[in-house]
């Protein structure tokens, strides 16, 4: 190849692979072109699209859940608190080995297979970055050793959070009541905005009628989170408002003196200030502890106590009905005086039983030889029934149900507690309808000593004493006694709910009734003469005892040999001091026997204590 | 050249311009990838969480490239057209190597362990691929016949096959293509790059059938990537959120939460750009690509003025492939490419492809700096 060839061979070349340069600079020309309008198109035009987007991706909005108002009685002891709890919690996709890691935890904790099983499945349903409680309620001890051991556990971590407690423990199970999960039901009323991040709610008691005041309000927090979820930092916040603290007019010491005094009876007591409807007690037994409730109770400890024949969760104070026995029989008094069938003055004569005009049937005086002849005094004090079977039988059953009526026999007194019954005061009309059935002459008669079809609950009692005490001034009763939205603010006192006072003309016929029930306690024949002892004051009260079991004719009531189930419920009403009553109590004995045995030493020692009375029994 | 600078200290930078290319560094160029790769230690600095260990093993790195680059520079390009067959036949054997007893990485055979340092074999054929193909077709005169095509287009599909192998689809896809423009700019009659092109065109359907799944699946999230939001179509729909939520001006450096709070996969690699575009807006991309565009257009200004055939090849294969990165890179992470997994030239964080860029620039220096006087 000569050298002018050659030369000229790099003239040419050059000028193809320039050319073919000049072509390749057009093209990446025309690449970089869309590049640029693909940038346009990503960061002018769809901007605010992908701007949002972003925003999505990093804010979060996080519920920040009120504190829940606590609870106290009257004098400020603690009934319902907020404490503290740690529990262990795993972020899966910061775990490196789940397995070895719940292995590792499962030792610590003595966990079981099961247990580790559960939780497996729990992880796997779960997003990765989101925690998994592991273990609720630590203890000290846990904690100390967990943290101790931290560092072999990469995700594992102690979180703490507030939950409630119930220091008075099974003492108010059932007045103040207990909080426990969300349950579906629940979420269908509930505002759901209201309850995020809220996982409790009221579901008996104070706890459930005071819910939206004990709840507070829901606040939030804007945050900024990356993308494990985990928050980096906040942006906004709107404070939740905690819930308001409620001041009961429950007494704690009166209440365990109400606890201890029942004893192993199942049954209620409850104390009350009739001039504000104030509850000082309130006790059913048997007791059942509301903490198990809090954090889900366990399946068989639930099923322990809803299979119980005890019944522990059933609120008898509310919801027990019980035949009120002798306790009806000053409203029955009341009611012939008011109507003007009998007079203080009038007189039966009882020589242990009753006969209807034709009939042969014996309608016994639980005293069987007879009282003789009693007025309203001795029919009261000494409990006769045959004057309240000749009584019923004058008024008729129409004249004691209306009259039975205005004391709310029959039906729910109002108290701040839900699920209250109505319990039972017959009439022709109810048993027409209800048992397709005319009314017999004999059931007014039995209806005349509170047997028969009469079922009344212990609050009931309680307040138609109240009413009766007050002589005609009907004051619903009330456990909350007052509000405090926050620690720095004053309490707001509830007003007392009072109702129209009782259509009774004759204000004599009150104390008529009444000082018959003083001589209850302090007669020379009262059937609740210990209860006087060393009293300062006079105290009325009427004994009753309801028959469980019904005995046959010519039969004699033998506690003996009846079974514990079938002894008759001793019952106690009563109030103090008689002139200008400050103190109700009732006192309602499961098969205790009789009122004046077994309920009215129980409302002794109420008394004595609510009273400072110095005794030496 | 010294026309492009015309600022009152011209003479001074004139004598500086002149120092530099007396030991075969073009100033120009040094100068443009300098900024580069400041730019790119500042968003890494923002895309790494302000973590300074990244930046000093970055730093070494470019040390290390940038001594490459002096070093190459130094080669006449007469050598390394003689050492070229040499370098592809040891790079082959290396590839061969890494598929038999490589060192695997992230689900791919790309390491050769050496024991002192790992190596990866696939970085060294990126150079030694044009630099034989542009020797080869060089040798004769252009344009090349059928017979030369078809032998050069062998030694570009060998390693690449053996890359794809490994796999690596994005590494083996740059080297064919750094392999075809060498051919191209040959200046191959029309006619035949349109019959090549059909060809391709009838091949996709079997390179889908030899595709791996991973590959595949790229492609399809590339098409919708809605479909998989939490899987593959993660990357993407991520890096676009990114970019969109940039705007004209950017959130601030630091201040891209899309980066900073780790929505964004592989920030600190592959995803770089968008980090860039979230935090800088459409005016800092804007300026980025231009400074790409001036690099390789000071490259092909190079190879235009070369003085041989195969200088002109090879100067002209590098610049462009150079674009194809910074192309493939931009056009993966705004969603108009699949996820091949080619990083950003001179800014994604990453070892030995760093080295092999400042390589390349290095032979584009050596080739304007080596010239000889051919007529007065």
């Amino acid at each position: 190849m000569s050298n002018r060839i050659t030369l000229k061979d790099h003239f040419r070349e050059g000028r193809l692979v320039n050319d073919r340069l000049i072509f390749s600079v057009i093209f990446t020309g025309l690449l970089f072109t869309i590049i640029m309008i693909r940038l346009v198109f990503l960061q002018v035009l769809e901007h605010e699209h992908f701007d949002s987007l972003s925003n999505r991706n990093r804010v979060d909005i996080e519920p920040l859940p009120p504190q829940r108002g606590l609870i106290y009685d009257r004098n400020g002891v603690v009934l319902a608190e907020n404490i503290p709890t740690f529990s262990l919690e795993l972020v899966p996709e910061n775990v490196p080995d789940i397995d070895l890691t719940l292995n590792a935890l499962a030792d610590m904790f003595a966990m079981s297979d099961e247990e580790i099983g559960d939780l497996k499945v729990r992880i796997k349903q779960q997003r990765r970055f989101k925690q998994v409680i592991i273990r609720e309620r630590l203890t000290q001890q846990e904690v100390a050793m967990f943290s101790v051991n931290r560092h072999r556990f990469t995700g594992v971590d102690v979180v703490g959070r507030l939950i409630r407690h119930y220091p008075q423990g099974a003492l108010f199970a059932h007045t103040v009541g207990y909080v426990g999960r969300i349950n579906e039901r629940e979420q269908q009323y509930i505002d759901e905005q209201d309850y995020k991040g809220t996982l409790q709610i009221g579901k008996t008691g104070i706890e459930k009628y005071y819910e939206d005041l004990l709840h507070g309000t829901v606040g939030y927090q804007r945050v900024e989170t990356n993308v494990q979820g985990r928050v980096v930092r906040e942006l906004f916040r709107s404070a939740p408002v905690s819930g308001s603290d409620l001041f009961l007019h429950l007494d704690t010491n009166l209440q365990r003196v109400a606890f201890d005094a029942l004893g192993e009876y199942n049954g209620s007591v409850i104390a009350l200030d009739p001039k504000t409807g104030g509850i000082l007690a309130m006790v059913s037994k048997p007791e059942f502890d509301p903490n198990l409730f809090v954090s889900g109770i366990s399946s068989k400890q639930y099923a322990a106590l809803r299979d119980s024949p005890d019944r522990p969760l059933f609120d008898r104070a509310l919801r027990g009905h019980y035949p009120p026995g002798s306790t009806l029989k000053p409203f029955i008094a009341l009611a012939g005086l008011e109507m003007g069938v009998i007079s203080e003055q009038s007189k039966s004569f009882c020589p242990g039983w009753y006969t209807l005009p034709g009939q042969d049937h014996r309608y016994r005086c639980w005293k069987s030889h007879g009282h003789g002849h009693v007025d309203l005094n001795d029919a009261i004090s000494q409990s006769c029934d045959v004057y309240f079977y000749d009584l019923a039988q004058t008024l008729g059953i129409d004249r004691i149900h209306s009259f039975l009526d205005i004391f709310n026999f029959g039906h729910r007194t109002g108290i701040d507690i839900p699920s209250e019954s109505a319990g039972l005061s017959p009439s022709r009309q109810w048993k027409q309808q209800n048992r397709r059935q005319v009314w017999y002459p004999g059931e007014t008669l039995i209806s005349g000593i509170g047997q028969g079809f009469n079922q009344t609950t212990p609050i009931q009692l309680a307040h138609a004493t109240s009413v009766l005490a007050m002589r005609g001034i009907n004051i619903t009763p009330r456990v909350a006694r007052a509000t405090r939205s926050s620690v720095e603010s004053e309490l707001e006192l509830l007003p007392a709910i009072i109702a129209e006072p009782l259509p009774i003309e004759r204000s004599r016929n009150w104390e008529a009734v009444i000082d018959s029930m003083i001589d209850v306690v302090h007669g020379n024949r009262g059937t609740a003469r210990p209860v006087a002892k060393d009293m300062p004051f006079k105290i009325a009260g009427k004994t009753g005892t309801a028959q469980v079991f019904g005995i046959k004719q010519d039969e004699k009531y033998d506690a003996d040999t009846l079974a514990k189930k079938l002894h008759d419920h001793a019952l106690f009403i009563a109030f103090a001091p008689a002139d200008d009553p400050e103190f109700v109590v009732v006192v309602v004995a499961e098969n205790g026997g009789g009122g004046s045995k077994t309920a009215a030493p129980i409302a002794r020692k109420m008394i004595t204590h609510y009273f400072g009375v110095v005794s030496d029994d | 050249m010294t026309s492009l600078i015309s600022d009152p200290n011209a003479k001074h930078k004139i004598s500086v311009t002149r120092l530099l290319s007396h030991i075969h560094i073009d100033a120009l160029l040094l100068l443009l990838l300098l900024f580069l790769m400041s730019a790119g230690l500042m968003i890494l600095y923002s895309a790494g969480n302000q973590n300074s260990d990244l930046i000093v093993r970055q730093l070494i790195r470019m040390a290390m490239a940038l001594s490459a680059l002096i070093v190459i520079a130094q080669i006449d390009p007469d050598r390394m057209r003689d050492y070229s067959y040499w370098l592809y036949g040891a790079g082959l054997i290396l590839l061969i190597a890494v598929l038999l007893f490589g060192h695997e990485g992230k689900g791919a055979q790309r390491w050769l362990d050496l024991g002192f340092f790992r190596f990866q074999p696939s970085e060294l054929m990126k150079l030694a691929v044009p630099l034989l193909v542009a020797t080869y077709l060089a040798e004769r005169p252009l344009p090349p016949t059928f017979v030369r095509i078809v032998i050069g287009l062998i030694m570009i599909i060998a390693p690449s096959v053996l890359i794809a192998k490994q796999p690596d689809l994005g590494t083996a896809l740059l080297i064919a293509s750094s392999g075809l423009i060498v051919i191209f700019l040959s200046g191959i009659s029309w006619r035949l790059i349109i019959s090549f092109i059909s060809l391709c065109a009838v091949a996709l359907p079997v390179l889908w059938y030899v595709m791996h799944d991973y590959q595949r699946q790229r492609v399809l999230t590339l098409l919708n990537p809605e479909s998989d939001p939490l899987g593959t179509g993660y990357h993407i729909i991520q890096s676009k959120i990114a970019i969109g939520s940039g705007g004209i001006f950017g959130q601030g450096w630091m201040e891209g939460t899309q980066s900073q709070l780790a929505f964004l996969p592989e920030r600190s690699t592959d995803f770089i750009f968008a980090v860039i575009a979230e935090e800088l807006g459409l005016v800092g991309v804007g300026l980025l690509i231009l400074f790409y565009l001036l690099v390789a257009g000071r490259g092909i200004y190079i190879a235009s003025q070369a003085q041989t055939s195969f200088a002109r090849l090879l100067a002209g294969s590098i610049s462009l492939t150079f674009l194809v990165y910074v192309f493939v890179n931009i056009g993966m992470v705004t969603g108009l490419l699949p996820v091949v997994g080619v990083p950003l030239p001179l800014i994604s964080y990453g070892g030995t492809s760093m080295v092999t860029l400042l390589a390349g620039f290095g032979i584009l220096m050596s080739i304007h700096t080596h010239r000889r006087m051919m007529s007065p």
